[in-house]
């Protein structure tokens, strides 16, 4: 009986030593952490960045832009950056064209091969929104140059 | 944005729950764990790139130069464009770093130091024309998807490393070798590490040519980081999807290599002509090997003006993949008639060709001056789009840039 009770004894002793050491141990870790990374475990950490102060202005929409990512402003904008820019940039949306049928192959060639996940109803809202805004333009067989800027070459 | 707090508290739910520092600070996050886009979201100061480079995209990184930017005969690397499949290794370990040549067709498989390769291989210089397979997709319709290239994803810069062959040899390769395929240290977008971004490869007779490198240096300087540094297999004239960066293993196969991006449609256009906007099936599509002949007027850059009666002196660069560039010219009359330009040889097999000429004009007015490129074979390059294709590949089709005559 005596046994089990010392036996008990030394349990909660050896708990309590292995708790205390393990907080120390993570309270030591945390400050030399804090130490080599000083805004590590900060509260105001969201405005050091340029990133962070990016991530303030995130649903900042200017002229039909929205700013943080280049997306044009209509109806299943945030299904759209929810979806496609965990991966990769907004760009690699906004600079393609295509209609329905081609962003539907696209998100079917993403689901074959890049781990892209199954849209649910949310593929329609966004098919819907890129074929309207992300339309593709006739441009014939080559286009005139555009957007010139003219300048004097000897001056 | 939230990246970042997210692995704070994945790093603090760890330490709550397990009890012992080591495996606390082997987690705790290396600097180069952090996304690069995060830690400088300046691309030109990233990468060293010149303010007018255009990024096409940031996750993954991909910025194109302008024409009038690779006027340089030597690619400098603040214009060399960035394509990227995946995400740039971080903390390349340059001392530890080992190339491993495996596959079926190896005698037996090697592994070798980058010290090793550096010094018991005879190193090799060579100007060497990289231009993406996508180059001039931007212009293609109906569109096709990717990064939206216009002319600027080309480079020749001069690399130093050793012949592929070399080391092929010191290996030992068996009689059905067919292809070999890269491996490298970039990860994929999605963060899977059972995915390779790219691992494409070339037949043996591209790997055996004397100009066929694993690169260790760039423009005489190790190679920068987003352009393959510590090892870079270097193909020239072939897409640049053939040179792979960052290079770890290189598989010589008994088969074509089938690798991620070796499959259709990736790198392939169909083996027979479509119409625009053809469906083409994944079995009707083929391997692109050697890029078509095209050219690019360097200088001046589009929109100059000039008054009337002044000479105007063009120049520009000429490719031809596999082949040299036989022939150029400039039409200042939309093709009508065509005049000879000063044509440099290169300065070795693989290297883009510079060209000149001095213009006059007629008389005063708006003028496109159109650049044409013939390889030495008698093709040359289109003035409208070339056959489309579902990816958008090889639009070879000729340069040209706006003057004006006062």
């Amino acid at each position: 009986m005596k046994d089990q009770e010392f036996r008990n004894k030394v349990k909660r002793i050896y708990l309590g030593v292995t708790l205390f050491f393990g907080l120390l141990v993570m309270g030591a870790g945390a400050l030399i952490y804090k130490l080599t990374d000083p805004s590590f475990l900060s509260f105001d950490e969201e405005k050091r960045t340029e990133t962070y102060s990016k991530a303030d202005n995130f649903d900042k929409i200017e002229n039909g832009i929205h700013l943080a990512t280049g997306f044009k402003d209509d109806v299943g904008l945030q299904t759209v950056i929810v979806s496609c820019t965990p991966c990769h940039s907004a760009k690699l949306v906004t600079q393609n064209r295509a209609n329905k049928e081609g962003w539907i192959s696209i998100i079917r060639w993403m689901q074959e091969t890049q781990n892209l996940w199954d849209l649910g109803n949310n593929e329609s809202v966004i098919v819907n929104y890129l074929a309207k805004n992300y339309a593709p333009e006739e441009k014939g067989r080559r286009d005139n140059l555009e957007d010139i800027e003219w300048y004097d070459l000897e001056k | 944005m939230k990246r970042r707090k997210f692995i704070r508290n994945t790093f603090f739910g760890t330490a709550a729950s397990l009890i012992s520092a080591e495996i606390v600070f082997s987690a705790s996050m290396p600097k180069g764990y952090e996304p690069i886009a995060l830690q400088n979201p300046d691309p030109y100061k990233l990468f060293d790139k010149d303010k007018e480079m255009t990024v096409l995209n940031d996750k993954p990184w991909n910025i194109e130069a302008k024409a009038h930017l690779l006027d340089d005969n030597i690619t400098p690397n603040k214009y060399m464009f960035i394509r990227n499949n995946g995400l740039i290794p971080q903390d390349i370990d340059v001392d530890n770093w080992k190339l491993i040549i495996d596959g079926e067709s190896v005698t037996s498989p090697k592994t070798y130091t980058l010290k090793e390769l550096k010094s018991k291989f005879k190193n090799y210089t060579y100007q060497l024309t990289l231009e993406c397979g996508g180059n001039g997709r931007s212009e293609f319709n109906p569109p096709a998807k990717g990064n939206q290239w216009t002319v600027g994803a080309v480079s020749c810069a001069e690399w130093t490393g050793i012949r592929l062959k070399d080391i092929l040899e010191d290996v030992g390769i068996k009689d059905n070798a067919v292809y070999i395929g890269y491996h490298a240290a970039d990860t994929h977008l999605s963060g899977d590490p059972e995915k390779e971004p790219i691992s494409r490869g070339v037949p043996m007779y591209k790997a055996f040519q004397e100009e066929t490198l694993l690169a260790f240096k760039m423009n005489g300087e190790d190679i920068p980081l987003a352009h393959g540094y510590p090892l870079r297999l270097v193909a020239g004239g072939w897409p640049a999807s053939a040179s792979g960066k960052w290079i770890k293993r290189i598989s010589v196969r008994n088969k074509i290599h089938d690798g991620t991006k070796m499959k259709a449609p990736a790198y392939r256009v169909p083996c027979k002509p479509v119409a625009p906007g053809e469906k083409v099936k994944d079995e009707d599509m083929c391997i692109i090997e050697s890029m078509p002949v095209k050219s690019l007027i360097t200088y001046p850059k589009s929109g100059a003006m000039i008054d009337e009666g002044k000479i105007l002196n063009i120049r520009g660069h000429a490719w031809a993949g596999e082949l040299q560039v036989g022939a150029m010219e400039y039409s200042i009359d939309f093709g009508a008639t065509w005049n000879s330009c000063k044509l440099e040889n290169p300065v070795n097999r693989l290297a883009w060709q510079h060209f000149n000429a001095s213009i006059e004009f007629p008389k005063k007015g708006y003028y496109e001056v159109w650049a044409r490129a013939t390889d030495n074979k008698g093709v040359s390059q289109p003035m409208i789009l070339p056959g489309w294709n579902p990816k958008g590949y090889l639009n070879n089709a000729c340069h040209r840039i706006a003057v004006k005559v006062k």
